[in-house]
């Protein structure tokens, strides 16, 4: 209690916005993580201190929810055609009276904006999909007066990369839009306002006068002059709004809305594949515990900004084609934000703002924005280890990353950009781009650079394979040629995209928010990674006889004989999928990178693992041509045929340290399958995550699937091949039942549901 | 090389265990079988799988074992009746497979179960299994009818941590309808383990029309009850999920218009062993 009398003491002596925060580093540098380590207090209770969402919070959510439908119905509810800029768009509000959060990334909710810089084409395209007519100024400004990324890269592509990119052997590439994977470090506005950034970014640049003019050193003082204009627009906008963030916020209220000002900004000016949130929770928390031990503000109303933030966060809406979104799934952000994690002195960062966080998922519903990430470790306190356990169970929102394996490699302030990519806040940023398709470079390797689809001459004229039986060592010979030619290829154009995205398109406010000369990534990818892994093992363990058409090409393979399968816990096969994402990083890292950036690697392709598997011919472990993929790093469907446990197993055999960016498992469960009571689900789901995390596992997206999902699984049951039905003693592939019992099982696991 | 299967080649990556398993062990010699069965070096599986949190406390791997003397009418897995269905195993190899998760089974709060088929149908496999098992620090759990409880000798029982018994119906004659076989040896078995303090689920099969006379239900909750050993009661919905099963094997399938119960029933079954004190789900 003297505690308390002697904050409150100290706060009436002094009107600081800083008033009860312990000093520390923070206050003499930008330091957030220094702030959060000396101010905050973890929480390891359970989650009865939550509360609901109030009739205020469900009022606006309503207002907001017809508008989806309308939005559903016509694809975009609308569009604003003034290229968006932090300052282009006028204020905007869902309901001003009763907001607590302000701002919008246009005048009206849900209506979208253009980002012409990252490329007209992708614009002029999504408006006429959607049935609009693009604005003639536009089109002539942005073709006639101001070149594009889009236009930028492709002036500088060479014909390798051109080939690769029609080829399909390389997907997914930024070069029409946005790259985002960029984290701003948007709590340095709230912690610092303002006025101070502006001074530090002053700072740097002047420091730069003492170096000679290179074409570096030019490049970064004109970033830094961008970065402060930005940071002058971001003051700007927030004064439209009312409010004037030249400070730091002096109350909870203030820092949430300050942190969503930085934030918006981004939103406003990128439309980038992935525009996360952070590492915001903790930081949150401080204001929060500061508010509610003053007296000023309750749980209730804590909870209640907490939700109208996330309302905020849920209705980010960018401009893409209608082919963008058949490739990514839907219309996602990807608003990630980091929850929980250990600190480096062994104190959990877990607070009761990371609860109130994942409270919206039952305050608002669930859903897939933002993209709440649970940093997870088995050391993290019981009571937040179930209950993220339990909102995984009832909501399927929530995914799973090893804290123990990214705090190790980036430190205990790190933030997940879109689904798999830590990296350490305001210190760290990745030139993000596209996935290799392994499996169809495997098919180059055998046919000799000829793409096994169109019979193309894609890769140099490699010798092709010969022989009617494969060879598994000279496969694996001529692959490894493959591979590097193809890294090669990919490296080059993810150099050319980059240069030319911080030409064209420079995140200015993003990269305002990160410290002078930030560790840079380049961060590939590949698809396919199981596909290849059972291919080689089938050459190696079982007979593979090969199908050529008139021209020599193989097109298909006979193969006989059984062979160990990727996903069962089997280091036979298991060696040959660690093989292949090694070797190829090892190809990637022999060829230079733009701006120094150190080379990374995710096995991740969300739901694109589709469209690979529809551009790639058969392949020799029995996947027929335009089967898909399995996505991520998964096992392919239905080949992993001894649980959870052992696919699982498989999967953290990856080496992290030639897959920094990221290794993706996705799991689908029905709710019986984790256990026969609900208590018994949320410990043994909390089991399961403690064994992988406490393991080499790196990252698990749990879908535990409702009532629909399994209805869309009678309807469509090409759509889940491996969806397994557990009951004791007895396990099922969901979509070879007949029809009955497909309803029984549905209204045995949903009943009253 | 012949074609002959031999227990340390096989792989365990065997198919998926969603599907029928017929004749894994049908070219080891007759006389190969009988050794294995004697010395408990070797036996036969039918699947197994991790990750299972349904059979038994916690996460658990779940080894299925082939050859069962009962023939339920209502069995999801007739497949495991034979024994030469299964996959030849030695101890050796499926300790080894066993030992990748002994790690994972701790944290999770699991172990090993073994089910079936009967498992007491290869009962000198199944407890150097489970012995072994134990000796890694891995709980295990034997999930049974009981039939044939009395080859186990209280040695055997030390490696159990804990026995999922099957009661299938009380009245000895509904009984033998239901399986073919006595249920009196289950009821000894029980008691045997209740007199020396060895934990038990009971786990009851609820069949609408076979197995949910409420005067039956009454009488095993009372026995369960009266044990003193029966840490909890699981009432497990009969289902349709194993009739392809039957067709396929050319079996008399009896029950294809039975409807599994509704969710009222079972939590009126489940209520009948709450009213003895039990927990039941």
């Amino acid at each position: 209690m003297t505690g308390t009398v002697t904050r409150d003491a100290r706060r009436a002596a002094s009107a600081s916005p800083w008033t009860g925060f312990r000093s520390g580093l923070w206050q003499k540098e930008i330091n957030v993580r220094d702030f959060i380590q000396q101010n905050y207090t973890p929480y390891d209770g359970d989650a009865s201190f939550l509360t609901g969402a109030t009739a205020r919070t469900e009022k606006i959510w309503g207002t907001l929810t017809e508008l989806f439908l309308e939005e559903r119905k016509k694809g975009v509810l609308d569009v604003s055609q003034i290229p968006s800029s932090i300052c282009a768009h006028a204020p905007g509000y869902i309901d001003r009276d009763h907001e607590i959060i302000v701002g919008l990334q246009t005048e009206r909710p849900l209506k979208r904006a253009i980002m012409p810089n990252g490329g007209l084409r992708m614009v002029v395209n999504a408006l006429k999909a959607y049935g609009y007519k693009p604005d003639p100024t536009v089109v002539e400004t942005f073709s006639k007066y101001r070149k594009t990324h889009n236009e930028g890269v492709f002036d500088a592509y060479t014909a390798d990369v051109r080939r690769c990119r029609s080829s399909h052997i390389l997907t997914g590439l930024p070069d029409a839009y946005g790259r985002g994977r960029i984290i701003g470090d948007y709590r340095r506005v709230a912690l610092y306002g303002v006025a101070r950034l502006i001074v530090a970014k002053e700072e740097e640049k002047d420091a730069l006068d003492a170096s000679m003019s290179t074409d570096e050193v030019i490049r970064d003082r004109e970033e830094l002059s961008e970065q402060i204009r930005a940071l002058k627009e971001l003051q700007k906008m927030a004064q439209a709004y009312g409010f004037d963030i030249s400070g730091p916020a002096t109350s909870a209220r203030e820092a949430v809305q300050w942190l969503y000002f930085g934030y918006l900004a981004g939103v406003k000016e990128q439309n980038g594949a992935a525009m996360s949130l952070g590492r915001t929770s903790t930081f949150l928390d401080i204001y929060f515990a500061r508010d509610l031990e003053a007296g000023s503000l309750t749980e209730q109303q804590a909870q209640e900004i907490v939700d109208d933030f996330v309302i905020k966060l849920r209705i980010v809406r960018f401009l893409r084609t209608p082919e963008y979104d058949e490739l990514f799934a839907g219309d996602p952000t990807w608003v990630t934000e980091s929850i929980g994690g250990m600190g480096d002195d062994g104190r959990s960062l877990v607070t009761r703002t990371s609860f109130r966080f994942l409270q919206t998922l039952y305050n608002l519903g669930a859903g897939p924005e933002p993209n709440l990430t649970i940093w997870y470790s088995p050391r993290l306190p019981e009571g937040f280890r179930h209950f993220a356990a339990k909102v995984a169970i009832e909501t399927s929102s929530i995914q799973f990353e090893s804290d123990e394996t990214m705090r190790r490699a980036w430190g205990d302030d790190g933030a997940i950009a879109c689904c798999v990519s830590p990296m350490a806040m305001g210190k760290q940023m990745q030139f993000f781009g596209a996935r290799a398709n392994l499996a169809k470079c495997l098919l180059y390797a055998i046919n000799g650079g000829r793409d096994e689809v169109s019979g193309e001459q894609v890769a140099p004229a490699f010798e092709p394979v010969k022989g009617d039986v494969l060879e598994f060592d000279e496969v694996l010979d001529k692959f490894e040629k493959m591979m590097d030619w193809l890294a090669g290829v990919y490296v080059n154009a993810m150099n050319i995209i980059h240069y030319m995205h911080d030409k064209y398109a420079y995140e200015r406010i993003e990269m305002a928010l990160h410290d002078y000369a930030p560790l840079r990534t380049m961060a590939f990818g590949i698809a396919g990674m199981s596909v290849v892994a059972d291919s080689l093992s089938a050459i190696r363990h079982a007979n593979v006889r090969v199908v050529r058409d008139a021209t020599g090409l193989v097109t298909d393979y006979q193969t006989e004989g059984s062979f160990p399968l990727f996903g069962n816990n089997d280091n036979q096969v298991d060696q040959l999928a660690t093989w292949v994402v090694s070797t190829f990083m090892s190809k990637l890292r022999k060829y230079p990178t733009y701006r120094d950036a150190v080379h990374t690697q995710s096995i991740l392709t969300i739901t694109s693992n589709v469209v690979y598997g529809k551009a790639t011919g058969n392949t020799p472990d029995g996947r027929r041509k335009g089967e898909p993929f399995a996505p991520g790093a998964n096992p392919m469907h239905g080949r992993d045929s001894h649980g959870i446990h052992a696919s699982a197993a498989s999967v953290a055999k990856i080496p992290y340290r030639d897959a920094a960016d990221g290794i993706s498992l996705t799991v689908s469960l029905v709710p019986q399958g984790l256990g026969r009571i609900t208590e018994d689900r949320i410990v043994n789901l909390t089991g399961m995550l403690d064994a992988f995390f406490g393991a080499t596992g790196f990252h698990m997206n749990i879908n535990v699937l409702n009532r629909d999902t399994l209805i869309d699984a009678m309807d469509h049951p090409e759509k889940y091949p491996n969806l397994t039905i557990r009951v004791s003693g007895y396990a099922v592939n969901f979509v070879r039942l007949t029809r009955e019992q497909q309803m029984d099982v549905i209204n045995r696991t949903f009943h009253g549901g | 090389m012949s074609d002959q299967t031999t227990a340390t080649q096989t792989p365990l990556t065997a198919k998926s265990p969603f599907e029928l398993r017929v004749d894994l062990g049908r070219n080891l010699p007759e006389s190969d079988v009988r050794s294995a069965l004697a010395s408990g070096d070797m036996g036969f599986l039918h699947s197994f799988t991790t990750g299972s949190a349904v059979d038994g406390p916690g996460v658990r791997v779940v080894a299925w074992t082939t050859g069962c003397m009962w023939r339920c009418l209502y069995c999801h897995n007739p497949d495991t009746w034979t024994m030469t269905n299964g996959m030849p195993v030695t101890v050796a190899r499926a300790i080894e497979e066993l030992s990748k998760y002994k790690y994972g089974l701790k944290v999770m709060a699991g172990g090993l179960t073994i089910s079936g088929g009967e498992p007491l149908m290869q009962h000198r496999f199944v407890v150097k299994l489970l012995t072994a098992a134990k000796a890694m620090g891995i709980h295990t759990t034997l999930e049974t009818n009981g039939y044939y409880g009395d080859r186990l000798s209280d040695q055997d029982l030390d490696s159990i941590d804990l026995v999922m018994l099957g009661i299938k119906t009380w009245d000895a004659e509904r009984h033998r309808h239901l399986t073919r076989m006595d249920v009196a040896p289950t009821l000894e078995f029980a008691k045997r383990l209740a007199a020396q303090r060895r934990k038990i689920w009971v786990r009851f099969v609820l069949v609408p029309g076979l197995t949910d006379d409420r005067h039956d239900v009454a009488n095993i909750a009372r026995f369960a009850a009266g044990l003193g050993n029966v840490e909890r009661v699981e009432v497990l919905p009969f289902h349709q999920m194993g009739s392809f099963k039957w067709q396929r094997l050319g079996l008399d399938y009896t029950l294809a218009t039975v409807e599994p119960p509704t969710p009222e029933l079972v939590e009126e079954i489940c209520g009948i062993f709450r009213a003895e004190g039990l927990t039941a789900h």
